[in-house]
């Protein structure tokens, strides 16, 4: 539907853009501008857009509170492992998948499918009971294990087999005739190969882990192993109520990195994750 | 798998079939030695995938004909009782219901506001790329952050009221009041990933090719009949892979829930994965919360199922 429009519909289609970004840009300002505000203008009327009085009160109170430093690089180090153990066990499966031809291989790909309908929310109790009877509760095994092996995986294995799939084997084929085995050839001319769908199977598996919400609190109790979102969530006054501008500075500092890491790396993000596998 | 491969007839075939006189087919083959390399490719993936989705899948069954006792050390065989217990539970209408709503809210308000947001990005104007990066932010925003400005956003002095009440309008307490509390979990998570969705759309009609739309324009047909006859029916892959993802990621959905309400007020956003948490880990009923996670697969399943008969009726073309 790419036509030239009049200067007056573009005008139009301007202004309701800017009204539509509203709710997913105000959110982030609001975030930002209330974690620098002192509690008494929190909830000041008229709402200021601009803190009048800024202060890093909030983002020291962080640091006492919880050992945040140490819940930060708990929930960096699990996203990047979870990442680098995801695309070794997807690349090698969706490869094996696509391009080997060994006996019983559609049912054993049905059978990795199969996780693709069994959220890992659905099977969190026997896992609670697993983990719990080999001593790994409130450790960061579970956390690490389940999304590198299950639903997250499969699904990143399906994105890789039907890259493969897609791409052109001769390279593959000359380089087995020149005497490469099956796993030079994977690891020297089809692994580079596929470089914008381990890009994108990266980005969201990053994204999933750093969002991990129901796993942290079922499996973890101590405050130095919590990750960030479980962390946010704790910053509360002696009667449960929110400290507000203390869990806004927490979350600001949660959302700010990936967030300036997005807007540098915008393109890759997003066509990544639209043209790789999932259109299906 | 590094070695080079061994021909049958021309490789150092000595090396595994020592063959004196006639010359024999060996069993060690490059066709054997690839097969084996499949294997061990896929051998990873499929463990894991037994161990931490199939196993556990089975445990569920199994655990749901029992009852665990974590601070006694007991697991006693109780039967049909966790299912006798499903039958009575009074609260189990009101958590279909708020999973229902939930997942039919989010659905509907989810495409519509992705497939609209797509066209106007799709059009001819300068700038859309801004405009790409401002709606897809929110994906990449940590869940629980954006989920806790929402919530402060939506106190009762909170922002959101705030605005309102500049204008003369007095707001809801969002979070408190019955309807308003499933209507802000759903929008919460509208604009949290609703970005996903646009940009999957924005693919698809970017691989509309344009001499239909210029065909239809000498046949004078409107632009809202373009869109239905034209837009619509070439992008339904894309709309069926949008919905099987957002209907099944809604059914997931738990920190929204914990944050902002915690499933109340009363049951009325309290969806089936909220209630299987608090059963098992805050009532530690491990046996019944292990007999709700059999009733969330069996709705993921059902759903899987009638989206893929959708597929075959609706669906104008495979891509």
């Amino acid at each position: 539907m790419s036509r030239d429009l009049s200067p007056r519909t573009k005008l139009v289609l301007y202004g309701v853009l800017m009204v539509l970004a509203i709710p997913f840009v105000f959110p982030t300002w609001w975030m930002v501008t209330s974690s620098l505000k002192p509690v008494a203008d929190i909830f000041a009327f008229p709402p200021q857009l601009w803190p009048t009085d800024p202060r890093l009160e909030a983002y020291q109170r962080v640091f006492e509170l919880q050992p945040f430093g140490r819940q930060y690089l708990n929930s960096v180090y699990i996203a990047l492992v979870v990442t680098v153990g995801t695309l070794a066990v997807a690349a090698l499966a969706g490869y094996a998948f696509a391009r080997i031809r060994f006996r019983g291989q559609n049912v054993l790909f049905l059978v990795v499918l199969a996780g693709l309908l069994i959220p890992s929310e659905v099977t969190i109790v026997p896992l609670f009971q697993m983990f719990f009877k080999l001593g790994l509760v409130d450790t960061h095994w579970p956390l690490i294990l389940v999304p590198i092996f299950g639903a997250p995986s499969v699904l990143a294995t399906f994105i890789m087999r039907q890259f493969f799939i897609a791409l052109p084997g001769e390279l593959e084929e000359a380089a087995r005739v020149d005497g490469l085995g099956r796993f030079a050839t994977f690891w020297k001319i089809a692994l580079p190969l596929s470089r914008p769908a381990l890009g994108a199977v990266a980005i969201f598996t990053f994204l999933h882990s750093w969002n991990l919400y129901l796993e942290p609190i079922v499996f973890l109790s101590s405050p130095e192993k919590f990750t960030l979102p479980q962390a946010l969530t704790q910053f509360v006054d002696a009667y449960g109520g929110p400290m507000w501008n203390v869990q806004l500075a927490a979350a600001s500092m949660t959302a700010l990195p990936v967030l300036a890491v997005f807007v540098i790396a915008q393109k890759q993000f997003v066509e990544g994750l639209a043209h790789t596998g999932l259109k299906g | 798998m590094t070695g080079s491969p061994t021909d049958t007839r021309t490789g150092p075939v000595a090396k595994t079939g020592p063959a004196p006189g006639r010359p024999r087919r060996p069993w060690w083959t490059s066709h054997r030695r690839d097969q084996l390399a499949g294997y061990l490719f896929v051998a990873p993936q499929l463990l894991g995938s037994i161990v931490f989705v199939i196993l556990p899948l089975v445990l569920v069954v199994w655990y749901s004909l029992h009852e665990w006792n974590v601070l006694a050390g007991t697991f006693d065989y109780v039967g049909g009782d966790n299912y006798a217990q499903l039958a009575e539970d009074t609260n189990l209408g009101g958590v279909l219901r708020a999973t229902g709503l939930f997942s039919v809210g989010l659905v509907v308000f989810n495409l519509a506001l992705a497939l609209l947001l797509a066209v106007l990005l799709n059009q001819k104007l300068r700038g859309t790329i801004v405009f790409r990066t401002l709606f897809f932010s929110p994906v990449v925003v940590s869940l629980v952050a954006w989920t806790i400005v929402w919530g402060f956003l939506l106190q009762d002095n909170g922002g959101i009221n705030g605005l309102l009440d500049t204008i003369g309008v007095a707001g809801p307490n969002w979070l408190r009041g019955e309807g308003t509390a499933m209507l802000s979990v759903v929008v919460v998570q509208v604009f949290k990933n609703v970005g996903l969705n646009m940009v999957l759309f924005l693919a698809a009609l970017q691989g509309v090719p344009a001499e239909l739309y210029e065909a239809a324009e000498v046949d004078g047909a409107r632009r809202m009949r373009q869109f239905w006859r034209i837009t619509v029916p070439l992008i339904s892959p894309t709309i069926l892979l949008t919905s099987i993802i957002t209907v099944v990621g809604s059914l997931q959905v738990f920190a929204q829930i914990a944050v902002l309400t915690q499933g109340g007020p009363g049951t009325s956003t309290t969806v089936l994965v909220y209630y299987l948490y608090q059963q098992a880990f805050q009532f530690h009923h491990f046996g019944y919360g292990a007999t709700l996670s059999i009733v969330l697969f069996a709705i993921v399943l059902a759903l899987t199922v009638l989206q893929w008969q959708m597929r075959k009726r609706w669906v104008f073309h495979e891509s």
